[in-house]
């Protein structure tokens, strides 16, 4: 006896539904995009616009006579690579550094339920909660005491502290999403303690090692008043702090050279994520499945 | 490559990066019995930051045994960064500034006392109010060198074409002259009631410095002394200028209610392209419409009107200041140095970098800056009139500033309160301020 499958169509009605609904998510990715890339656009735009062009009561988004003039008078003005070399060596290592204290740090807090790591976690939400302006004073005189003012290093030590928090927040929950019953099959299986963490642990973490990588990094490239304080030398201020060199008393800048600077400030934070994004998800089932 | 190759490859590079960040740790050059200076600059424009370097050079050549360090800063923030510096104990040995900061920082003790220790030839040649701007308690805490006072940015053939008479500073308008120039600029060829070109955009961004400055120009003061302590006035002679402002938005329609919430820079597009006669902008301003203002655009460059006789041209400035750390070493040498920036000769060359005037009265001199071109003529002739601004050495100004005068000015301008409610806040809450800092 053969049996004909059968096969159920959705009603046109349903489909049309299904196509406006597509078409709909379809078109609110399209208005995020632009919302997102706007900034970015608008900042391209008026790096390459003359002065004239800038003060135009008509502002168009493709220049009309396209100038890498504020490229060159930004480059001039400012020492935009070493200041960049600056900020990527400062923003790299307090990522890399907080990312590595936070692992182990958020494994304990949620593995090894006690007091200290109840403490703890409370202790992480509450130095959240300082201002700025309260810790840069003392931060600056127990700085001064390590000698670590104007110094590079003595900037990364402040970003570990600031990002360390946050960054341990976000690990938590990561490691709370990790099946506790994978570590005990491969406790099972004689695997130690050390090697659970680097082989099973480990794997699953690397989106929220990522995100937090990324977070991490990002705050450091960006951040402004600590390295404005802490940094002295000319040769060691970082991007952020060179920016504001553009600007002059009462919110005056010199917008060309400011767009073209800031436009290739942002190309180290945008590289990062384009490396790193597909690693947002490529562990997602690291170490959890065999092959 | 494998994934733990790749992890490996990622791993020393981030090793590579760390040992390369602390390899560039700080510690300044040796020491070979040289005096190093750390000069704090907040120049920012191309010319005025190769003008500083260059006079740092300068000095630098002519005083081996004296080295000054150029260090960049930047406006933004500046109270913020010095404090810390201040309170750290690490403080650059020269500071630049404006007057309106010097009151707190002299106050909290950080500003050496440069009295004594500048040559009488300077202090004979900077007048006796700009001195005041930065004396306080007896003391003198920073150098007058630069300052900028507002000045009518206006276009040519617009005010050609209204017929109004042409103001020099010996012959200014008086306020209602400069309300009737508004009205003849003012145009509104469709009669709609809404004009394609207004006379004036006031840009009130940051209303509260130039209402205050220009109060001067009508024998106001705004801020007195009685009895010792600040007392903040609002009455007829210290708001005619802010009450013809609003007058011109919303009853005379001949300034544009639309720039009310622009700052001066914003302004620039619509006086380029017709829609705005006459900007009262800061004198520095000049450099932005020099340098965008289309081919064939013609500008002039007027003095802000008079009160009257008795007030000439009067308005407050706040200088911008060297300053000498009380913290530093060495501060007969800063002083020295900053004897050497603001001598007239450098002075001019600063002033032509920043496109503001000197507070020098030889450098005012200076043919280099006597040139009609960009206005400069204009300013070096109104010098002798400007002001201390009646805010400067008042403490507690910044907060009054922040919580009460700016909302109410621009609540005031907006036409969302009138005269005596802006007087009430003015004067009650904002008193109620003061008196915190003077108990």
């Amino acid at each position: 006896m053969t049996t004909t499958p059968h096969v159920s169509r959705p009603p046109t009605r349903r489909r049309l539904a299904r196509g406006a609904g597509r078409a709909g998510q379809y078109l609110a990715l399209v208005c995020y995009l632009v919302f997102l890339g706007f900034p970015l656009v608008w900042l391209l735009s008026t790096a390459l616009k003359s002065p004239q062009e800038l003060g135009s009561i008509d502002p168009t988004w493709i220049p009309e006579h396209p100038t890498l003039e504020n490229f060159r008078a930004a480059f001039d003005a400012q020492p935009l690579l070493r200041s960049a070399l600056n900020s990527a060596l400062v923003a790299t290592s307090s990522a890399v550094i907080a990312v590595a204290i936070a692992v182990p740090a958020a494994y304990v807090m949620v593995r090894y339920r006690s007091r200290i790591s109840q403490a703890g976690t409370v202790w992480v939400l509450v130095s959240q909660m300082f201002p700025f302006v309260l810790v840069i004073i003392p931060l600056f005189l127990v700085l001064r005491n390590l000698h670590l003012i104007n110094s590079l290093p003595g900037l990364v030590v402040v970003y570990v502290v600031w990002n360390l928090p946050f960054s341990l927040w976000m690990l938590r929950g990561y490691v709370q999403a990790v099946p506790l019953s994978l570590e005990e099959a491969a406790a099972m299986d004689g695997a130690s303690r050390l090697r659970t963490l680097t082989h099973v642990v480990l794997p699953l973490l690397t989106p929220g090692l990522v995100a937090t990588l990324m977070f991490s990094f990002v705050t450091a490239w960006n951040e402004f008043f600590f390295a404005l304080v802490l940094l002295k030398s000319p040769e060691k201020q970082t991007m952020s702090v060179i920016l504001t060199h553009f600007i002059g008393a009462e919110g005056v800048a010199d917008l060309g050279p400011l767009a073209a600077a800031a436009l290739l400030a942002t190309l180290p934070s945008l590289l990062f994520f384009a490396l790193l994004q597909r690693r947002l998800v490529s562990g997602m089932l690291a170490g959890a499945v065999k092959a | 490559m494998s994934a733990a190759g790749r992890a490996r490859a990622l791993g020393a590079a981030l090793a590579l990066t760390l040992l390369g960040a602390v390899g560039c740790s700080g510690g300044g050059g040796g020491d070979d019995g040289r005096i190093t200076l750390d000069f704090l600059s907040l120049a920012w424009q191309a010319e005025s930051v190769e003008a500083n370097k260059a006079l740092v050079e300068e000095w630098n050549a002519a005083n081996p045994d004296v080295h000054v360090r150029y260090v960049q800063g930047s406006w933004d923030n500046i109270h913020d960064h010095l404090l810390t510096s201040f309170e750290g104990g690490e403080a650059p040995d020269i500071i630049h500034n404006d007057a309106s900061d010097l009151t707190d920082f002299a106050n909290g003790g950080y500003l050496a006392d440069l009295t004594g220790l500048l040559p009488e030839e300077l202090r004979a040649d900077v007048p006796e109010a700009a001195w005041s701007t930065t004396e306080y308690d007896g003391g003198i805490y920073g150098v007058p060198f630069l300052q900028e006072p507002r000045v009518l940015v206006v276009n040519s053939a617009l005010l050609e074409e209204s017929g109004a008479r042409v103001p020099t500073p010996e012959d200014p308008w008086s306020w209602e002259e400069f309300e009737a120039a508004s009205a003849a600029m003012t145009r509104d060829s469709d009669g709609d009631g809404e004009a394609e070109t207004y006379g004036v955009a006031w840009s009130m961004k940051e209303p509260v410095t130039q209402t205050v400055n220009l109060a001067l120009s009508t024998g106001g003061e705004v801020f007195t002394r009685e009895d010792g302590k600040n007392v903040v006035r609002y009455d007829a002679a210290d708001s005619s200028v802010a009450a013809l402002i609003n007058r011109q938005v919303h009853e005379d329609g001949t300034a544009a209610a639309s720039s009310l919430g622009m700052s001066g820079s914003d302004t620039l597009p619509g006086f380029y392209d017709g829609r705005y006669a006459m900007l009262p902008l800061n004198f520095s301003f000049r450099q932005q419409v020099a340098q965008q203002a289309p081919d064939g655009f013609d500008w002039t460059v007027l003095p802000m009107p008079s009160g009257g006789e008795e007030h000439g041209l009067a308005q407050g400035v706040a200088p911008q200041t060297l300053s000498v750390a009380e913290e530093s070493d060495h501060q007969q040498a800063a002083a020295d140095f900053v004897s050497f920036v603001t001598e007239p000769a450098h002075q001019v060359d600063l002033a032509l970098g920043d496109w503001m005037l000197p507070t020098s009265e030889r450098a005012l001199a200076d043919p280099a800056l006597a040139t009609e071109e960009y206005g400069w003529r204009t300013g070096t002739r109104i010098a002798d009139e400007l002001r201390p601004s009646p805010v400067l050495g008042v403490r507690g100004y910044p907060e009054w500033k922040d919580k009460i005068a700016t909302p109410a000015l621009q609540e005031y301008y907006s036409g969302a309160i009138d005269l005596d409610k802006l007087r009430g806040k003015l004067t009650g809450d904002g008193q109620r301020i003061l008196d915190r800092y003077q108990r």
